[in-house]
């Protein structure tokens, strides 16, 4: 408490630079030297953050660090111990034609999901923010698949894809065109994949826009009014600008989605036909629990957790100068 | 010597536990059985009352059951906590699992424990074909628990509309493309109803047997260690499944959801269709027709894989625990528990001296499409199963379903499968 009370008292001192500074601040610092005091500053942070920081030390930094190490050791099975095998699982996994296949598609996967469910998210945003008639039961059907758990809208998309008596070849019937199996053939499979993720993830996205949107100031609509500027113009120069930071949050979660959702290709396609939908994480489970070597699993991982960070560090120090923060 | 209170309570607790041990060990011997459920009905409920009459018949023994998941998270389940050193005492694994749980090292054989002469009739009590997937290196590593074969379902009344004989069901593989030519309808260039389904996702590689068994040929040997997928009977096979749909178009094309099949037939979507026995009391709930079960269609010879699962001891067992755990097993596997559990399930019962039961023949009196996976049985084999298991049958599944999908000839699909499957069994050989 003492320690707090003098860092207002400082403060305050610094805000008004008026002659009675002195005694008021030696008053604190008369019984003990500044060093000592140094460290109970640091003490008292280090206590305050210790729990985040054990919880993220135990499930966060250990495991990484921990598959690192394993990414360079052989799979221990039954009887043969783990040794260490140096870049042998980094060589296996260039001459691994799945390998490369899953992370084909997944820059695919990821490539066309970011964009299209960012671009949905905005617009589906923008239209309910306007006063219109069932304004609340708009917002509610745009946000009601991100509710959904994955494992149950994977379910439901099963059948809508089911070629015959499904949803989709039901309304494509109306127009006559013949059914199509959707999730088996090689063509179509992962875009149905990919369909799925942006109608599941743009409600999500959507409540971040509203609330940027909400925010906004009305009296920029009327400025521009007045100037006789037109919708899009004033959506290009003014809405899109504010909504940046916004943009850049949804960018960030979009991209780890992409990376770290699969529970649809589990249900919908077990990655298959002939690995077309196989997706890194995806892979990176298949290799781990159904193959069970670990360590490969392991080397699988670490790839993944570069890209991620290096997508990370390029997003923040890329777009963080570019955009206008309020 | 000075008496402490600290020396005085532990020689009263060590008096103490030396009286009662005997008692103790006799009552305590606890079991953990880690089981799936992959069928649908109230599969915990059988289980937790099979447990607990267990327990009243043998008041020795405490048999924890424990719902894992399916198959695949069973599996994961026990292997991580055999890894964490808790590993459970008994698991319902995959027959197929058998090599990867050997070479993990995770599992013991049977075959110390089988002592009696009672025991080695117990032992030999089994289908054959149950058992091909439960020995390898002449021990016995699996007691058949919940099996499955793939037998052929088919809708009586889109028979009778194509002017067929609705009680006879297509016995070769000539007669299921003639059959199939007349149960697809065709309106425009869209198709409205199938002549045959055979799903392809997932696990393709079982139904797959179902062709190549019937044209005499095995996929694998019984020491795991070596595949024939590019031997020509196996290409004929598959060259057959694929010009069900490209030549003689009565199948549809692609890769056909396993899922959805059952569905599928439902919906009068396809007039045959291929799945396990264990969907026979989904089919015969929600099947708005009249249906058939018939084995699968022959060729040079006939017959259909087996699949399901068996009961797998874990290591790390004390030998009471064992004694316990075997007595488990063998309780369980009595002729009419056997039935009982085929009854409720739907999955095929393990001895034939179940099908003798009075509860057997009288389910089977009411419903004798039951009898035909038994019948099938004389024809079964092993599910494909070797050493690395799930990646040589993944090197199989993404051949089939790139021969389905038009995207490799069925000869250079399996010429690739089977080299990949060489370099994976290498170390094993």
């Amino acid at each position: 408490m003492t320690l707090a009370r003098d860092t207002l008292n400082e403060n305050r001192e610094e805000a008004r630079p008026s002659s009675r500074r002195v005694p008021s601040a030696a008053t604190g610092r008369m019984h003990r030297p500044a060093h000592m005091r140094r460290w109970d500053v640091h003490i008292h942070g280090w206590l305050l953050l210790l729990p985040a920081a054990v919880l993220l030390a135990t499930f966060t930094h250990f495991p990484a660090v921990a598959t690192v190490i394993d990414s360079f050791f052989s799979t221990p099975k039954g009887p043969r111990h783990s040794v260490f095998v140096g870049l042998d699982n980094y060589q296996a996994m260039i001459s691994d034609p799945i390998f490369w296949r899953s992370l084909d598609n997944n820059l695919v996967y990821a490539l066309s999901t970011i964009p299209l469910t960012i671009a949905l998210a905005m617009t589906m945003a923008l239209a309910v923010n306007r006063k219109l008639a069932g304004r609340g039961f708009m917002r509610m059907s745009f946000f009601t698949p991100t509710v959904m758990p994955m494992i149950a809208v994977a379910n439901i998309w099963l059948f809508f894809y089911s070629p015959g008596y499904g949803l989709l070849d039901r309304l494509l019937a109306l127009f006559g065109i013949p059914a199509h199996n959707w999730l088996g053939s090689e063509q179509t499979a992962l875009v149905c994949l990919i369909a799925v993720a942006v109608w599941k993830d743009a409600g999500f996205f959507m409540i971040f826009y509203l609330a940027a949107l909400q925010q906004m100031p009305p009296q920029l609509a009327e400025a521009a009014a007045i100037e006789g500027a037109s919708r899009w113009y004033f959506f290009r120069r003014v809405t899109f600008p504010l909504l940046m930071p916004t943009t850049l949050f949804v960018l960030i979660n979009a991209i780890i989605n992409s990376f770290r959702l699969v529970d649809h290709v589990i249900v919908m396609t077990r990655g298959g036909p002939n690995n077309t939908t196989s997706l890194l994480l995806f892979y990176i489970y298949e290799v781990g629990f159904k193959f069970w070597d670990t360590a490969y699993a392991a080397s699988l991982t670490v790839v993944l957790l570069v890209l991620l960070a290096v997508l990370a560090v390029g997003q923040f120090t890329f777009f963080d100068r570019r955009i206008h923060y309020q | 010597m000075r008496i402490t209170r600290r020396k005085y309570l532990a020689t009263m607790a060590g008096t103490a536990a030396a009286v009662l041990s005997p008692a103790v060990l006799a009552k305590e011997v606890e079991l953990s059985l880690y089981y799936p459920v992959a069928v649908g009905g109230p599969i915990t409920k059988i289980i937790d009352g099979y447990a607990a009459a267990f327990e009243k018949e043998n008041p020795g023994i405490k048999v924890r059951a424990i719902y894992a998941g399916t198959y695949q998270d069973t599996l994961v389940k026990s292997l991580t906590a055999f890894k964490s050193g808790e590993p459970p005492n008994i698991a319902v694994l995959l027959s197929t699992d058998m090599f990867t749980l050997i070479d993990e090292g995770a599992v013991d054989p049977f075959d110390d424990l089988v002592k009696s002469d009672a025991d080695k009739a117990w032992l030999k009590s089994f289908y054959p074909a149950f058992m091909e997937n439960s020995q390898t290196g002449g021990k016995t590593w699996g007691i058949p628990f919940q099996r499955s074969t793939i037998v052929m379902y088919w809708n009586k009344d889109a028979f009778k509309q194509a002017g067929l004989d609705p009680e006879k069901a297509p016995d070769n593989w000539d007669e299921l493309v003639a059959f199939g030519r007349k149960l697809t309808k065709r309106e425009g260039n869209a198709t409205t109803q199938w002549g045959v389904q055979i799903p392809s996702t997932g696990f393709p590689y079982w139904l797959f047997q179902g062709l190549t068994t019937a044209n005499n040929v095995r996929l694998m040997n019984q020491a795991g260690t070596e595949t024939y997928f590019d031997k020509p009977e196996v290409i004929e096979a598959l060259q057959f499944w694929v010009d069900l749909s490209r030549k003689y178009e009565i199948h549809p094309p692609g890769a056909v959801e396993w899922g959805t099949t059952p569905k599928d037939f439902f919906e009068r979507k396809t007039a045959i269709m291929w799945t396990t026995t264990g969907n026979l009391t989904n089919v015969r709930k929600n099947a708005p027709f009249p249906f058939g079960v018939a084995m699968l269609p022959g060729h040079k010879g006939r017959g259909s894989p087996t699949g399901g699962g068996n009961f797998y001891f874990f290591r790390k067992m004390t030998p009471e625990q064992r004694a316990a755990a075997f007595k488990f097993v063998k309780w369980m596997t009595t002729p009419e528990r056997a039935a009982d559990w085929g009854i409720a399930t739907g999955y095929v019962a393990v001895r034939p001296d179940a099908w003798e039961t009075p509860a057997m023949k009288k389910y089977v009196a009411d419903f004798p499409a039951a009898e035909v996976a038994r019948d099938q049985l004389k024809f079964a084999v092993a599910e494909l199963s070797t050493h690395d298991n799930q990646r040589v049958t993944k090197a199989l599944n993404d051949g089939i379903q790139a021969a389905l999908n038009g995207t490799k000839t069925p000869t250079q699909a399996m010429k690739d499968a089977q080299q990949e499957s060489a370099r994976i069994l290498r170390p094993y050989r």
